[in-house]
């Protein structure tokens, strides 16, 4: 904490020489650099896992297709493409807003609006959280989704139900190749929906729904979760940062609030990745 | 830290902020707009609208580096020093989906094979890509109508 404190102009003179910490190239505190350089370590981090998700999205001859999977809403609404997901994008990217500004009031030594600008990006940290929680335990709870097991599926042929599933699909209902199902869960089973290929060399055959990509469970899950995991990390970091904005110790270096603008980073960090998680996941 | 006044700087991140988020919007329009869920039946080509989509979040993500997080009035050597080791994810992007395109591609040509090979009702590559569940209920399945069941149960 005390490496915050601005030189005095006389350690300044004291310390002159390239080697001898007088002159500092990149005209920023050590502090300030540091968390550029952790931040850089950070997006390889998450490119390794987003290149993982990449390459076993082009390894697999379908995958699950987003506006299909994400697209319930609260109120037990169905049919929503996308309309969730680009909601807590708006949260992330206004939470990101107000740090800016909040970095703004810190740099006019603006005590008070520092407290207020922040105390709206921990709000906006936590409904991300929220949301975060709702879309997980819709996946989970109910449907069914795991790490090892994905329902989520894409059929690759022309064909007709033999049954209904009591969710929107009846016998005799007929689908074409790309359309996206899912396998729901009735009393503890899978309910792997048999139908006919009407189409094709194997015109006649029966089938069952196949279980989708079984990496997409494992990867959605990790890769969000570490996402939001960050996120839950930032809240704590801004929480505590507020909290010390208040007591006054900022108030006292007179460098600008610059502690503010350190966690700014960071958290404008989590929204950058968002973007990509964003990209890859519900719009690709 | 920037060269703007506060008033300027303040308006700037105003416009800044609303480009993000029409930026977003548009991206999700052309998300269902590709897969035709606002026109009925019209589909653009998954490549054009992916690469639109790429290119945007880029734009995003450029937005939120330079402006939010100061990048543009930061000095050159801080910039470089930040940025230019990102580029190795390059090279990282374009080998390691080579090699998820090859696996598909192998995949493909092994499924085939066993097309030709297996008589009808026993296990087919379809199966194995599917996961653990298939192959663990195709020993424990019905198969009442004439073995004719290629996805297994």
């Amino acid at each position: 904490m005390s490496s915050e404190t601005v030189m005095h102009p006389s350690v300044e003179e004291n310390r002159s020489g390239a080697w001898s910490g007088g002159k500092s190239p990149f005209k920023a505190s050590y502090g300030k650099l540091m968390m550029w350089y952790f931040l850089l370590s950070d997006a390889f981090t998450f490119a390794g896992f987003l290149i993982a998700y990449g390459t076993l999205r082009f390894s697999n001859p379908t995958w699950p297709v987003p506006d299909f999977v994400f697209s319930t809403f609260p109120g037990g609404l169905h049919n929503k493409p996308l309309y969730f997901v680009t909601l807590m994008t708006f949260v992330l990217l206004f939470s990101s807003f107000t740090m800016v500004r909040a970095v703004q009031e810190g740099q006019r030594e603006n005590k008070k609006g520092v407290i207020v600008w922040m105390l709206l990006t921990i709000f906006g940290g936590l409904a991300f959280l929220g949301c975060q929680a709702w879309e997980w335990n819709t996946l989970i709870a109910k449907e069914h989704m795991s790490v090892t097991t994905n329902p989520f599926g894409t059929h690759t042929e022309h064909g007709r139900y033999l049954e209904g599933d009591g969710h929107g699909i009846e016998a005799g209902d007929t689908f074409d190749p790309g359309t996206p199902y899912l396998i729901h869960k009735h009393h503890g089973e899978y309910q792997r929906l048999k139908y006919e290929v009407t189409e094709g060399p194997q015109a006649g055959s029966v089938k069952e729904m196949s279980f989708g990509p079984v990496a997409f469970g494992a990867l959605f899950f990790f890769i969000t979760g570490f996402h939001g995991f960050h996120v839950f990390s930032g809240v704590v970091f801004l929480l505590i940062i507020m909290l010390n904005v208040a007591s006054g110790i900022y108030a006292k270096r007179r460098n600008g609030y610059e502690m503010v603008e350190k966690i700014g980073l960071y958290w404008h960090f989590v929204d950058l990745v968002w973007v990509f998680v964003f990209l890859v996941f519900y719009l690709l | 830290m920037s060269h703007l006044s506060y008033k300027e700087a303040k308006s700037k991140v105003l416009k800044v902020i609303l480009i993000l988020g029409v930026i977003t919007i548009v991206e999700v329009l052309f998300a269902l707009l590709g897969k035709g869920y606002i026109i009925e039946g019209v589909h653009f080509p998954t490549a054009i609208m992916g690469l639109a989509m790429i290119i945007m979040s880029f734009v995003k993500a450029y937005l939120i580096v330079y402006e939010f997080m100061h990048m543009k009035y930061e000095v050159p050597g801080l910039v470089k020093s930040v940025l230019l080791p990102t580029l190795l994810l390059v090279w990282a992007i374009i080998a390691f989906f080579y090699e998820g395109n090859t696996w598909k591609n192998y995949r493909a040509a092994a499924s085939k094979v066993e097309e030709r090979v297996d008589p009808p009702g026993t296990l087919k590559a379809e199966d194995i890509k599917s996961g653990m569940e298939a192959q663990q209920e195709s020993h424990s399945g019905d198969s009442g109508d004439h073995g004719d069941d290629p996805s297994g149960h």
